[in-house]
């Protein structure tokens, strides 16, 4: 096995008396598309910005690259390529000039920066908007162009924190082909998202992170072939029969969870546990038969919705 | 791996603030066009409105030589181009700062790379002190052209209107550093900080002429000691040796004092 990237042992970033990162542990191969699956709050931004270099631990071991980020800060960062959660390109500069200042701070000579500048407007799909000012890009154009700028220096490592939040799907889907690229170009992708899609689209390899702890660590597969089953039956009685309902299907699939508004039945066959509901005489408003998911694992691990 | 630590220590740690001040290059080319029409602009009306109308009223009354036998418009004018300096500070010292933290956030982009907090505070006061002898060069143009400059050594002038204008823009760098929004403090440091201390620091008139208990005013007024100074090497301003080096450490003193704390607020809000 290669030398890992990224090793943390037992991180932990604690702010006054809040415990935002309690402990994480975990080691990510070179090559490899590595994830941080959590809710809003989890701690996910701020492990990633510790092993960004640029928030200093409370606690643990952590090397990035064999280096110890509180120590070489610079030198990390120079083989990084960092998507940050907000974008902060440069409004007052044209797209292409926000590649080309970037290009600069990582000590690249000018007619390096400017070649590089325009293969990755081409790869970012921008090539046409070069000289447009940022703010006239859209919400998947401009985070297009932070992903771009963040390549600008060839990193050994890309972080990308929640890299499709707000978009709209169709933006999504582009963005994914892209990392998708990086990935197959063997860039080793670290990121953080709390859509399980993206996580189970993206990841060879994932951390469920819930109140700054790790719940569960896997492949996305392998996580629900642990945590859930092949299929989850989904159905819908109205809000004020479910708890009803419950009661009449336990012992159904091999798990039976009641939400609010509709009850998941977890088992190998969905269509199975349907026709024996109907068999005995239920009938749903609704119903769905779909593939087991991240969301069902994170529903299972902690007890609650991923979005709330 | 080891390589790694070797090989790309160098370049980046040691140009990083270099990089910051290209950034602010870019930025301020798309601003170029007002750089230089206030810096052209003003030097003419200031120098024209004081040199042929307040100066013609002063000398009327009090003589040619009316002040420190000189001039009127040779004892304003050096004290104009000090507050060039200062007009300069106050702008490129507080809403870019407020910009790079807050609005926009490039502080944070910045130190997502190989630049560190202090290379960002570093390259904001090369590139505006760039902007500022280039200000204050053309001011002097214009004050040579009015006739204003009748010593010497007047273009050392321009060197201490430069040190005045950094040592007060690095304090109200590291003063807009500690803001975490502005909810109008930016507005109160032009109207309550910058706008008395033009008037208080012996611009339009010697500070003696102010009763004792305003005059302190002009001691701790960084530019009421750029523009003594100034006026020493302007038209030889009569002062002991001793005053002229006061000048000159008080406005270094304030100039180191604004820029490290200013790259040590950058530091611990960039660190989260």
């Amino acid at each position: 096995m290669p030398e890992p990237v990224i090793v943390s042992q037992n991180l932990v970033k604690r702010y006054q008396d809040f415990v935002a990162v309690d402990g994480i542990s975990f080691e990510v191969a070179p090559g490899e598309s590595f994830g941080l699956l959590g809710p809003n709050g989890a701690g996910k931004s701020t492990t990633m910005r510790m092993i960004g270099a640029v928030s200093t631990r409370t606690s643990g071991d952590l090397s990035v690259l064999g280096l110890d980020p509180n120590a070489y800060g610079p030198e990390i960062r120079s083989q990084l390529g960092v998507v940050p959660q907000e974008n902060n390109l440069d409004m007052e500069l044209k797209v292409r000039e926000n590649l080309l200042v970037y290009g600069r701070y990582f000590g690249l000579p000018r007619a390096r920066v400017a070649r590089r500048a325009d293969e990755l407007l081409e790869f970012a799909q921008l090539a046409d908007k070069a000289g447009a000012k940022v703010d006239d890009l859209s919400g998947g154009m401009k985070r297009r162009l932070t992903i771009a700028r963040a390549l600008i220096n060839d990193p050994r490592i890309l972080l990308l924190d929640e890299p499709t939040t707000g978009l709209d799907p169709q933006a999504r889907h582009i963005l994914w082909d892209r990392l998708f690229r990086l990935k197959e170009q063997g860039t080793t992708l670290l990121l953080t998202t709390h859509y399980m899609d993206e996580a189970e689209q993206l990841c060879d390899r994932l951390v469920v992170v819930d109140k700054g702890r790790i719940m569960a660590e896997g492949s996305p597969a392998d996580l629900i072939r642990r945590y859930s089953s092949r299929e989850v039956l989904e159905v819908r009685f109205g809000s004020t029969q479910n708890a009803e309902v419950a009661g009449r299907i336990e012992g159904y699939g091999e798990r039976v969870d009641v939400l609010p508004d509709r009850i998941l039945v977890y088992s190998d066959s969905g269509e199975n546990e349907l026709e024996r509901m109907t068999a005995a005489g239920l009938r749903p408003i609704t119903s769905l038969v779909r593939r087991s998911s991240l969301e069902d694992v994170f529903l299972r691990l902690t007890g609650r919705n991923l979005i709330e | 791996m080891r390589s790694l630590r070797r090989s790309r220590r160098l370049r980046d740690r040691r140009y990083g603030s270099w990089y910051v001040a290209e950034h602010r290059f870019r930025i301020m080319r798309s601003y170029a066009q007002t750089v230089l029409f206030t810096a052209v602009g003003s030097p003419l009306v200031y120098l024209y409105a004081t040199g042929v109308g307040l100066a013609s009223l002063v000398d009327g009354n009090l003589g040619d030589n009316a002040v420190n036998g000189v001039s009127y418009l040779a004892f304003l004018a050096p004290a104009l181009l000090a507050s060039s300096a200062i007009a300069v500070a106050s702008e490129e010292f507080t809403y870019p700062i407020m910009l790079g933290f807050k609005w926009n956030p490039t502080f944070f982009g910045m130190n997502a790379s190989s630049i560190q907090p202090g290379q960002i505070i570093n390259g904001i006061v090369i590139s505006v002190a760039a902007r500022m002898l280039i200000t204050c060069v053309i001011f002097y143009v214009f004050m040579l052209v009015f006739g204003a400059v009748p010593g010497p050594l007047g273009f050392v002038a321009v060197l201490v209107a430069l040190l005045t204008g950094l040592a007060f823009g690095a304090l109200v760098m590291a003063y807009t550093a500690t803001l975490k929004d502005d909810t109008g403090q930016l507005a109160m440091v032009q109207r309550f900080v910058i706008l008395p201390m033009t008037l208080f620091s012996g611009t339009f008139f010697p500070l003696d002429v102010l009763p004792p208990y305003l005059q302190w005013i002009g001691w701790i007024s960084p530019l009421w000691h750029g523009t003594e100074l100034s006026r020493v090497f302007a038209y030889g301003m009569p002062e002991p040796i001793w005053l002229s080096m006061v000048h000159v450490l008080y406005l270094a003193t304030l100039l180191a004092v604004g820029w490290v704390w200013a790259r040590r607020l950058t530091a611990e809000r960039l660190n989260k």
